[in-house]
């Protein structure tokens, strides 16, 4: 599947609390959490992340375990989060949400805020169709490949009761 | 073949004599636990998939902290939401406001978490049982819902980093400052995806409520868990519960890096915003007003943390431009205070005294910032926004650095006082 979105570029170490405040976890109704993503560091980006690709530096999604999280990037409208690396509860959310993922150095460093970029999610290709740049993500490991391939973690969780019979 | 600690309970509960460094493996969980904020997405998960039941009634903990007692209506449906879940699914192990208190301080007292253990949470800061001697990490609330249908959960195998520590630490200096001194020296993604354990004679000069703190805060260099040795400190914490599994570095090749910290040249630490990593020595900073202090969460708010506070509080009155909060982070904590004589102390002193709950830590009630206000915390992070206003700003630091902050109302080391 390609995907085709605009660039909005952000430092490294963004942390949970940034991208959805403590503040609005009073409920977990994404349209409600969509509303408040990143404003404490990108005033508008309600209104710019619609089909955005949000592209980070290193250790993306660190801070408190919340969920709420991927879920207010993707109901906010953002297509992918490209980051050097993730924090490991942000990153093990994102593949269970369903919120696309590519950790990528290269995509980091050289793409910049309003690049417009192809992602090609299935081989980890991304392509700056301003300058012709192409890069490649890291390939989940397989055990993920397995979760995303099962439609995600819960039908997994479905198919070991089925198996054992719990 | 030599593992760590970690590896040693992960492997314990895949069934398997010997784990290797990043293999996945398919583990059990003895405790399965998520708070008010958590539980609704879990519950959710398991009804959408059609989970009629739980795995185990008994090894799941519910835990309502987070803006308990309820703060407006929106915080009050998702706690009624979890309540109906544990009459429905008849979880014995729920807290509420009255028998709650902060879920990581909680769960270690009541002896639901504990040595040999391996425990997921949805919530960061699980990692805070690895001072018993247990595998704990946080996760997500897809994550829980996946253990709370299982009773298990999916692990890559870390690597590890093994601290040292040597030798007694001086009069102010307690866990919270070996632990911000070891973040400041990693930064906050030095462990990342890894296990932080930590050893040596350091670690006997060390009560379990300091213990307790630096486990808490290994989330804060990215860890996956935190782990310390236990020792005879640590089977008489346990004794009213269980007996302890004993819990010991065995061979130093399995540590990807070794550091030895000695304890006797630390001084008391604070971590500048916004950033737990940003740190520097409490007497090295000068005329950093303070507008609120808060004392308490899940990392710094139990009976020694008061017990500290209330040596530098007592007789003492809290500078006027300095709110001070103190928050006992469970019901018996707060109990033990009070028959210590310690909450009168506090009161006389002018501080506020609130029931157990999260409260300021995440910025949810009980002490939010206004714009251009500071506050030092003991809590563990101070993220922009973190305490409320983005332009707010939270230093973090031990219950004395904290303490004696709200008599100066600035920044000083408690020496000065
Ligand atoms: S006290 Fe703070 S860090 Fe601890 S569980 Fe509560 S919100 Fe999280």
């Amino acid at each position: 599947m390609k995907l085709t979105g605009k660039v909005i570029k952000c430092s490294d170490n963004i942390d949970t609390d940034v991208i959805i405040p403590a503040r609005y976890l009073n409920t977990s109704k994404e349209e409600e959490l969509a509303a408040h993503c990143m404003e404490d560091l990108i005033a508008n980006f309600s209104e710019i992340a619609r089909g955005a690709i949000l592209v980070a530096g290193k250790n993306f999604g660190c801070g408190s375990s919340r969920e709420h999280a991927p879920a207010a990037l993707r109901a906010s409208g953002i297509i992918c989060v490209i980051a050097e690396d993730f924090a490991r509860i942000f990153y093990r959310n994102a593949i269970n949400i369903g919120l696309p993922i590519l950790e990528c150095l290269e995509a980091v460093v050289y793409c910049s805020d309003g690049d417009t970029l192809e992602l090609e999610l299935s081989e980890g290709t991304i392509h700056n169709i301003m300058n012709g740049d192409i890069f490649h993500a890291v390939p989940f490991p397989g055990f993920i490949q397995e979760i995303i391939s099962e439609g995600g973690l819960m039908n997994m969780a479905r198919k070991c009761t089925e198996v054992e019979g719990i | 073949m030599s593992m760590t600690m970690t590896q040693k309970i992960i492997a314990a509960h895949c069934g398997r004599e010997n784990v290797r460094v990043g293999e996945i493996v398919m583990a059990s969980t003895d405790m399965v636990l998520a708070n008010d904020i958590t539980a609704p997405i879990a519950i959710r998960e398991l009804k959408n998939y059609g989970f009629g039941q739980v795995f185990d009634r008994e090894k799941i903990a519910l835990v309502m902290d987070h803006f308990t007692p309820c703060k407006d209506i929106k915080s009050a449906e998702q706690c009624a939401e979890t309540r109906r879940f544990t009459v429905e699914q008849n979880i014995r192990h729920f807290y509420d406001s009255g028998e709650a208190g902060i879920e990581h301080a909680l769960l270690p007292e009541k002896g639901l978490v504990g040595s040999g253990d391996l425990i997921v949470g949805a919530d960061s800061h699980t990692c805070t049982y690895g001072a018993l001697g247990a595998f704990s990490t946080g996760m997500g609330s897809t994550d829980i819902a996946f253990s709370m249908a299982t009773g298990k959960t999916w692990l890559k195998i870390p690597s590890a980093l093994l601290f040292i520590l040597k030798n007694k630490p001086g009069k102010w200096v307690c866990g919270k400052d070996i632990i911000l001194h070891i973040i400041g020296m990693l930064g906050t993604d030095g462990a990342r995806y890894k296990s932080m354990e930590f050893c040596g004679d350091g670690l006997k000069q060390l009560s379990m409520d300091d213990r307790f703190t630096i486990a808490n805060m290994t989330i804060e260099a990215g860890a996956k868990n935190g782990i310390l040795e236990t020792d005879n400190q640590t089977v008489e914490y346990e004794k009213p519960h269980r007996n302890t599994i004993p819990c010991k570095v065995s061979v130093s090749e399995a540590y990807e890096s070794i550091y030895e910290i000695d304890l006797s040249t630390l001084r008391p630490v604070v971590a500048k915003p916004h950033s737990p990593a940003n740190i520097c020595y409490a007497d090295e900073l000068e005329d950093i007003k303070i507008n609120q202090v808060v004392i308490g969460s899940c990392t710094n708010g139990r009976l020694s943390d008061l017990v500290t506070a209330a040596e530098i509080l007592r007789e003492r009155h809290v500078h006027r431009h300095c709110r001070t909060i103190i928050i006992p982070a469970t019901q018996k904590i707060y109990l033990d205070a009070l028959r210590l004589g310690l909450i009168e102390t506090f009161i006389e002193a002018g501080c506020v005294v609130s029931t157990p709950t999260c409260g300021p830590c995440l910025g949810g009630h009980m002490g939010v910032l206004a714009k251009g206000e500071r506050a030092i915390s003991t809590t563990n992070r101070n993220f922009i926004g973190r305490m409320g206003h983005p332009e707010s700003e939270v230093f973090l630091a031990s219950p004395a650095v904290a303490a004696a902050a709200a008599i100066a109302g600035k920044i000083v080391p408690p020496d000065n006082i």
